[in-house]
């Protein structure tokens, strides 16, 4: 069943190369996507049993994130279908700077797209950390050409310093692992989960604290904390917005999948301490730096990016801190990662209209598109935690473990730079959402809004809100497994 | 064979020096291609007597990816963006060498802290490959061309492959054969977006790339 | 007695590795060249002229040729022969004899600006550039190899050379000697670093500081500077071949075949690369002093 799960969308994308027919090639995307969904859904159910020593199994912390990947990816199927029925007729034009420009062809296009799906649900499937290791830097292969989808200067740009980044990062997490296997060879334990943890007490401490370094900061370069942080505002504004939305929501988690198997590891051993400030550490100064970044930012795809960041510092805040906090950050990722796909793909339909990155270009948003200007203004209040959004339940949870902790500085700082962050972006988005509509001169231009991409958005805005307020009994167990394994739990 | 092992340890470091100081790209690609391939030859030194199969085919392959198609795929990536031939370093030479030798020592002093399992004989292993990340990251952040920074990519491959090399002395396969088959795919992408970057700016200095960035200098006039 | 006759042998012999120098360089450059001997006959004729001095010129400018001579000598006293004890051994003797050589290129570059010229001036600065690079790594080298025997006498550490050393520690001994080699060419001004042939205004280092003196004064300088090409080249000879038989003969063969092998090797190195630019000479003086402190860092860990 798992393989068949990375096997769906690994034949689909290989496929979709040979498929010359768009409107075909669409449908098998949304169709591998749905399967996809489905298959997730029914393992959900039926809860296969992890065996020991296998290189795949889900556990629930596994599944969290994989559940999360698979219903951004469906939500980003149906969105692609008329985003990209759109890149075909209207020619690329970008009116910052007045160039016109190519995009990539659709069949690679799609098919990276369908390997990036099969690459990152390897990720979250693997009780090896080698193939783990194998997997991530399979997605960042995979994802370099979608962020290039629109082809010219800055996106290249984008893209060359994603790829450089994120390789070296992840060369550093090899490190991680080949420390990681040092640590272990006394105890004869190899790189597989199962060993690691049973034999957690015995690992020489020294490797794996080097090792949990190396790995946070490998994969941390992959998750975009700060200070590995600088491909992520260029690759998450430059690419499509179904690339963005697939970026920030399920890649980042994955990565982010990486290092928490590593605390797994650390916390058995007894590091929880030691691992517990290097997370409470960078996510602070994360947070920082999106707050410091947000004010000011002219580029609204900038911004979310930085959101996004500062959402990584959260949750890397949360686990850190431990007990409840671990659950309210693992709750933020599921809220975060729906908000911000649904924020992305609103972005994407305003760019579709006003052809400009620019904040300041970006006027009336109620007045020329009402529905893109509602759904823009919800997702502003859901992504900063206004209640009854699930961020805010997240969030909340974070301070009141902070609190209960001790850790009154942490805390101190975390809200100050939390308000910091509401403030540049309540600015931002009410300017963008009121205001005069621009001229008559360029409304002819519109395509309009269109219904099929702003459904996704509505119905994950629409998750969210009902998550601030009830949370079903499956997904509290879920949550409250993959606490458990932080925990060091087998 | 001790002493072999060792020479190529030092032999490693020395490349890791020069290839901080060079200035030519043609002479970056051949001594991180060089560094490459006498790394390789280390696993038949280990264990005593005549190398395993094993050993000589794994080790054959690495030579042949890394001493063969590594710069062949660099140099047809420099040809084809025509690319400068002087990658002079920012810093000066002398800033270079102390700066590497400074990641040395430093390197020497963790090795200290990370006790090695006894069955590797070598006690250079874990400073020398530290010292060559270290010495790939220079290259990445002192270089302007975008083939440097890949070259510091494949360096700082060199650098884990030789830290593998002390752990897994009896098995080397599966591990190593897996990060170079990632390393190779790696590369050819890197060279795809080399060519295409020459195509799109007609260079390849990627200290030029840097449009997309946070800092904006005042312009008069705006509303803000 | 054998290391009085070892010193009186040195102090005949080192005239003779220029001579080899030149002879290899004029086969390079299909020549016949300077008979071999020519430095005894140029000695002998500059010990019968008269000195010239400027009126310019004080004490001091008498005073450097000698001084620098005396240095010298005083510093082969202490350099081993073959791998066996030199007169002049004793702990800590190897930062005598680095100092020595010092003040060898001390008194040199006072008597050079003592005559007052710009000329000479430039010389001087430039050779006390390249000294400044080069005397931290021989420093270094020598202290690799201090530690390395756990010796602190020169001639002890040589002695305590075996070529089971060269098995056992191959990778320290040959970054030390590379490192020996590269301040040798420094220290005596051969190419890369110097050209001692040139006599242009702007590429000369050494020979520009000498420019003034004539008789005896001369004759002191070229004898000097014969006796530190041995001195140094000393060291590398021990390193390279360490004493590997009980007999004196045999080492002292052996030895004295090293020396000439070096000064062969010194005169293809002449005729085959051509003289760095000035502003990279410290950029090899650098790479020497890398070699060095790799050297001793190895040495260290051991």
């Amino acid at each position: 069943m798992i393989t068949l799960l990375m096997l769906v969308p690994l034949l689909s994308g290989l496929m979709a190369f040979l498929i010359s027919d768009d409107g075909r090639r669409r449908g098998l995307l949304v169709a591998a996507s749905a399967l996809h969904l489905a298959l997730t859904i029914s393992i959900f159910v039926a809860r296969p049993e992890i065996v020991p020593g296998d290189w795949f199994g889900l556990d629930a912390l596994g599944l969290l994130f994989l559940g999360i990947t698979s219903v951004l990816f469906f939500g980003a199927s149906v969105y692609a279908v008329k985003y990209l029925s759109f890149e075909k007729y209207d020619p690329g034009e970008d009116s910052d700077e007045g160039f016109i420009f190519n995009n990539q062809p659709e069949a690679v296009f799609i098919g990276c797209l369908l390997l990036f799906l099969s690459a990152m649900t390897a990720v979250t499937v693997s009780r090896h950390l080698g193939m783990l290791w194998a997997a991530v830097e399979a997605t960042t292969l995979l994802s370099a050409p979608l962020i290039y989808f629109h082809r010219h200067k800055r996106s290249l740009e984008a893209t060359w310093k994603y790829l450089l980044i994120c390789s070296v990062g992840i060369a550093l997490a090899l490190m991680g692992n080949l420390f990681l296997g040092a640590a272990g060879i006394k105890a004869g334990a190899g790189l597989d989960l199962e060993s690691l943890l049973s034999k957690a007490a015995v690992l020489d401490p020294a490797w794996l604290k080097a090792a949990f370094l190396f790995l946070f900061v490998g994969y941390g370069t992959k998750m975009g904390l700060a200070p590995f942080h600088t491909w992520l505002p260029d690759a998450h504004s430059e690419s499509p917005a179904l690339v963005s939305a697939l970026l920030s929501g399920a890649l980042l988690n994955c990565a982010f999948l990486g290092i928490l198997r590593a605390a797994q590891v650390c916390v058995g051993a007894g590091l929880a301490g030691f691992t517990g400030d290097i997370f409470i550490l960078f996510g602070l100064l994360s947070l920082m730096t999106a707050a410091l970044f947000i004010l000011g930012q002219r580029d609204y795809k900038r911004m979310l990016a930085y959101s996004s960041i500062e959402h990584m510092g959260i949750l890397s805040l949360g686990v850190g801190l431990g007990g409840g906090a671990v659950y309210g950050a693992l709750l933020n990722a599921v809220a975060h990662s729906l908000t911000k796909a649904g924020l992305f793909f609103v972005s994407g339909v305003i760019l579709a209209a006003y052809k400009t990155k620019q904040i300041s270009e970006v006027k009336g948003l109620f007045r020329r598109l009402p529905k893109t200007g509602i759904l823009w203004l919800a997702g502003f209040f859901l992504i900063t935690g206004t209640p009854p959004s699930g961020i805010f339940l997240g969030k909340l949870m974070i301070l009141t473990a902070a609190l209960a902790g001790g850790h009154y500085a942490a805390a101190a700082a975390y809200l100050f730079f939390l308000a910091v962050v509401f403030a540049g972006l309540g600015r931002i988005f009410l300017e963008m959402t009121f205001g005069e509509a621009p001229q008559a001169g360029t409304a002819g231009k519109l395509p309009g809004e269109s219904r099929q991409m702003l459904i996704p958005a509505a119905c994950f805005f629409v998750c969210v809100i009902v998550l601030g307020l009830y949370m079903p009994g499956w997904l509290t167990d879920i949550i409250y497994g993959a606490q458990r394994l932080i925990g060091g739990v087998i | 064979m001790h002493t072999t092992a060792e020479l190529i340890i030092v032999a490693i470091i020395l490349l890791d020096l020069s290839l901080a100081v060079s200035g030519s790209l043609a002479t970056c690609i051949r001594l991180a291609a060089a560094q490459g391939v006498i790394a390789a030859i280390l696993p038949l030194l280990a264990g005593s007597g005549a190398p395993e199969s094993r050993a000589v085919i794994f080790s054959s392959t690495v030579i042949l990816l890394k001493g063969v198609i590594f710069p062949w795929l660099l140099t047809r990536a420099r040809v084809k963006a025509n690319a400068r031939k002087d990658v002079e370093p920012f810093i000066g030479y002398p800033a270079s060498i102390i700066l590497c030798l400074g990641a040395f020592a430093a390197a020497s002093w963790l090795g200290t802290r990370l006790p090695l399992p006894e069955t590797t004989r070598v006690a250079w292993i874990v400073p020398a490959s530290l010292a060559t990340i270290f010495t790939g990251f220079l290259l990445i952040t002192t270089r302007a061309k975008a083939i440097t920074q890949v070259l510091g990519y494949l360096v700082i491959e060199n650098g884990i492959y030789v830290f593998g090399l002390a752990l897994f002395v009896e098995q080397p396969l599966m591990v190593e054969l897996a990060i170079l088959l990632d390393i190779f795919v790696a590369v050819f992408v890197m060279g795809i977006t080399i060519f295409h970057i020459s195509r799109e700016f007609d260079h390849i200095d990627t200290d030029e790339l840097s449009q997309l960035s946070d800092w904006h200098p005042q312009r008069d006039g705006e509303a803000k | 007695m054998k290391v009085v006759a070892q010193y009186l042998m040195v102090l005949a012999l080192s005239p003779l590795l220029l001579g080899i120098i030149n002879r290899v360089k004029a086969f390079f450059g299909g020549r016949k060249g300077i008979p071999i001997f020519q430095l005894y006959r140029d000695l002998f004729k500059l010990l019968h002229k008269t000195p010239v001095y400027s009126r310019t010129t004080t004490w001091l400018f008498r005073a450097g040729p000698i001084v620098g001579l005396g240095a010298v000598l005083c510093a082969l006293a202490i350099v081993p022969f073959a791998g066996r004890q030199s007169f002049l051994a004793f702990d800590g003797d190897l930062i005598l004899m680095v100092y020595l050589l010092g003040l060898a290129r001390f008194a040199t570059v006072l008597a050079a600006l003592d005559t007052g010229s710009s000329f000479e001036d430039m010389g001087a600065s430039r050779e006390v550039q390249f000294a400044v690079f080069a005397e931290p790594a021989f420093f270094l080298a020598l202290a690799a190899l201090a530690r390395g025997t756990g010796q602190l006498s020169l001639s002890a550490m040589f002695v305590s050379l075996t070529p089971a050393a060269w098995q056992s520690a191959a990778p320290v001994l040959a970054l030390v000697t590379a490192a020996l080699f590269i301040i040798f060419l420094a220290e005596n001004s051969r190419v890369p670093v110097d050209d001692p042939n040139t006599h242009l205004e702007l590429t000369m280092i050494h020979e520009v500081m000498v420019l003034d003196h004539s008789g005896p004064d001369l004759a002191f300088i070229l004898y000097g500077a014969a006796l530190k090409l041995w001195a140094l080249g000393a060291l590398i000879s021990c390193a390279v071949l360490p004493r590997h038989s009980a007999s004196w003969f045999v080492d002292s063969g052996g030895f004295m075949f090293m020396m000439f092998v070096l000064a062969a090797v010194v005169g293809v190195l002449e005729s085959v690369i051509a003289r760095l630019r000035f502003l990279k000479v410290p950029y090899l003086l650098f790479t020497a002093f890398s070699f060095s402190v790799l050297a001793l860092m190895f040495q260290a860990a051991r």
